[in-house]
C-alpha cells in the first residue's frame, strides 16, 4: 500500500514581482498551513522560458517551501527531482469552444474533451463496501471512489475521478481533484454538505431543495456545476 | 468465553452509565457473571448509581499499576453476587492506565466473568479509547437528536479503526441502543424518529429506551433501573435488549403504545 496525500497547487500570475510579495504575506500569515505540506508549481498560466523557471523555482526553494513538482513547462527544463506527477491531466490541450459560440447544452463534448483522462495511468476505482462515518476522509487521488452505503455529515470523500454513493451522500464530496473536469459525483440520495468537482464547489445554501433525498449526478457543464435528478 | 462490550456514545450525557448499569444487572438477573467496569478515570460515576460508592478501596489504576490486586478491586454487589463493579480512579490523572496493565486485567476478568460491560467517557480521547481498546462488542448510545446522533456515527469509525479486533483484521460487533425516546415528541418532530436514526447509523438495534422519570429516580438511589422498578417501562425496556444481548429473538417494540396506554389510563399525562 502506497500513501496517499494531497498537494498544495502553487500557480504564480505576472508580475511575478507582486506575485512573490503575495506569497511572502500569505506565508508568514499562516505558517502552519505551509510547514512541510507538499507543494505543486503550476506555471502554466506564466508560461516562462526556461531561464525564469529555473529561476522561480529558486525563488520559491529559498522559501523553505517544500517543492515537489513543477508543471506546465517542459520536462527538460526541470531537475528530475521535480518532474510533473504522473497522471496529472494538463488543463492545456483540452478542447475550449471558440469564442462567441454559445454552448449548447444537449451537444455532447467533442471527443478531444472526452479523451484527457484516459491517457492517465488506468487504475481502478476503489471499492469502499461500508458506510463513511462522520470524521472519515477517503482519500483516492488515482481514480473512482466507489462507495457502498452512506456517507455521512462530517466525512469526506476525495476522488481523482468520480465518486458514486450507493447510498445517502450526507458529507462532503471532492471529485477530480487532479483536474479531472470530466469526473462527477453520483448518489442514490442526496443530501450532501458540499460537492466539489475539480476545485468548483457547490455548498448546502446553493442546492435545490427539490433535489434533496432524491438520486442525482453532478457534472461540469464549462465551468458550471450542474445537479441534476436521475430517474 | 466471556465477552467484553464496550458501551460508548461520543457525546456525554447520553445515558452510557445508566445503561451499562441497567444491562449489567439485567443480565445479572438473567443468571449471568457480569463485571461492569467504570473507565471514566476522574469522573467517575458507575460507583453512585451502583450504589457502591462508599465500598470503592482500590480501582483500576491500583490494579494496573500492580499495587492492588483484581480480587481486592473489585466489589460485589450486594443485592445480586455475580454482579460486581471494578471502578475507576476519581483522583489519578487520566494517563495513568496504561495499555499492558489494562490488557492483563480484561484477560483476568475474562476468566472471572461472562460479560465484561466497559462504560466509557465521553469523548474520543486517550479515554474512550482506551475502554474501547479490547472489546468483542460495542453498544452505541444514541439519543434521537442529530448531535448524539453524528457523534456516535464518529464513534462507530473509530471502533473500526483503533480496537484490538480492528488490528487482527476483525470487525467490531455493534448494537444500538436508543435511550431517552420520546415517541410522542418524535412524531412532532421535535426528536428524531427511530428509523431516520437507524437510516443514519446502520447498525443493528438493540433497544429503544423510553424517556422517564424512573431512570432518574433509580440513579439517585444508587440503583440501577432494572433492579430499582422492574416494572418499569425503561427497566422492561433494558431487560429485553440485554436478553437480545444474550442471543434470544425479541421483537422490539417503540415503547410509544405502552406510553400513551398509561397515559390514557392516568389522565394523559406527558413527558
Amino acid at each position: 500500500m502506497g500513501r496517499s496525500y494531497l498537494a498544495f497547487v502553487l500557480a504564480p500570475e505576472l508580475p511575478f514581482v507582486d506575485w512573490l510579495v503575495e506569497l511572502d504575506r500569505r506565508v508568514e500569515n499562516s505558517l502552519s498551513f505551509f510547514a512541510n505540506r507538499p507543494l505543486v508549481l503550476d506555471l502554466t498560466s506564466v508560461a516562462p522560458t526556461k531561464a525564469e523557471t529555473v529561476e522561480i523555482i529558486a525563488f520559491i526553494e529559498e522559501r523553505h517551501l517544500r517543492l515537489i513538482a513543477v508543471e506546465g513547462v517542459p520536462l527538460d527544463w526541470l531537475p528530475e527531482r521535480l518532474a510533473p506527477l504522473p497522471g496529472k491531466v494538463q488543463t492545456a490541450g483540452v478542447f475550449q469552444p471558440p469564442e462567441g459560440e454559445k454552448p449548447v447544452r444537449s451537444a455532447p463534448p467533442p471527443v478531444a474533451w472526452e479523451q484527457e483522462p484516459s491517457i492517465g495511468s488506468p487504475c481502478a476505482a476503489l471499492l469502499v463496501n461500508e458506510p463513511v462515518r462522520s470524521g472519515q476522509s477517503i482519500i483516492y487521488p488515482h481514480g473512482d471512489v466507489i462507495i457502498v452505503g452512506s456517507v455521512a455529515s462530517g466525512a469526506e470523500i476525495i476522488a481523482g475521478g468520480s465518486i458514486h454513493v450507493y447510498g445517502c451522500l450526507r458529507g462532503r464530496a471532492f471529485a477530480g481533484t487532479n483536474g479531472n473536469t470530466n469526473a462527477r459525483i453520483f448518489c442514490s440520495k442526496f443530501d450532501a454538505e458540499m460537492m466539489v468537482i475539480d476545485g468548483l464547489y457547490k455548498t448546502a445554501d446553493d442546492f435545490d431543495l427539490a433535489l434533496r433525498g432524491t438520486s442525482v449526478q453532478a457534472r461540469l457543464d464549462r465551468n458550471v456545476m450542474n445537479i441534476e435528478q436521475m430517474s | 468465553m466471556a465477552k467484553v462490550l464496550v458501551v460508548t456514545s461520543g457525546k456525554g450525557g447520553v445515558g452510557k452509565t445508566t445503561s451499562t448499569a441497567a444491562l449489567g444487572a439485567a443480565l445479572a438477573l438473567n443468571g449471568q457473571k457480569v463485571v461492569v467496569v467504570d473507565f471514566d478515570v476522574g469522573l467517575r460515576n458507575l460507583d453512585l448509581v451502583m450504589g457502591a460508592e462508599r465500598r470503592v478501596v482500590y480501582d483500576l489504576i491500583n490494579v494496573a499499576q500492580g499495587n492492588a490486586k483484581l480480587n481486592q478491586a473489585l466489589i460485589r454487589d450486594k443485592r445480586l453476587e455475580n454482579l460486581a463493579l471494578l471502578p475507576a480512579s476519581q483522583t489519578r490523572d487520566k494517563d495513568a492506565l496504561s495499555e499492558k496493565g489494562l490488557a492483563r486485567i480484561i484477560k483476568e476478568l475474562r476468566t472471572l466473568f461472562d460479560w465484561v460491560i466497559c462504560d466509557s467517557p465521553a469523548g474520543i480521547e486517550r479515554g474512550a479509547m482506551m475502554a474501547m481498546r479490547h472489546a468483542d462488542a460495542a453498544i452505541i448510545i444514541t439519543n434521537p437528536e442529530v448531535s448524539s446522533v453524528r457523534d456516535s456515527d464518529r464513534i462507530i469509525g473509530l471502533l473500526d479503526a483503533k480496537t484490538e479486533r480492528a488490528a487482527r483484521g476483525e470487525r467490531v460487533e455493534k448494537h444500538l441502543l436508543i435511550t431517552r425516546y420520546d415517541q410522542a415528541r418524535a412524531m412532532r418532530g421535535e426528536m428524531l424518529k427511530k428509523d431516520d436514526v437507524l437510516d443514519i447509523l446502520s447498525v443493528p438495534l438493540l433497544g429503544i429506551i423510553p424517556e422517564s422519570e424512573q431512570v432518574l429516580r433509580a440513579s439517585n438511589l444508587g440503583q440501577p433501573v432494572t433492579l430499582a422498578n422492574p416494572l418499569s417501562a425503561p427497566a422492561r425496556a433494558y431487560n429485553d435488549a440485554a436478553r437480545r444481548l444474550m442471543g434470544d429473538n425479541l421483537a422490539i417494540n417503540v415503547p410509544l403504545e405502552r406510553f400513551n396506554l398509561l397515559g390514557r389510563i392516568f389522565g394523559g399525562r406527558a413527558a
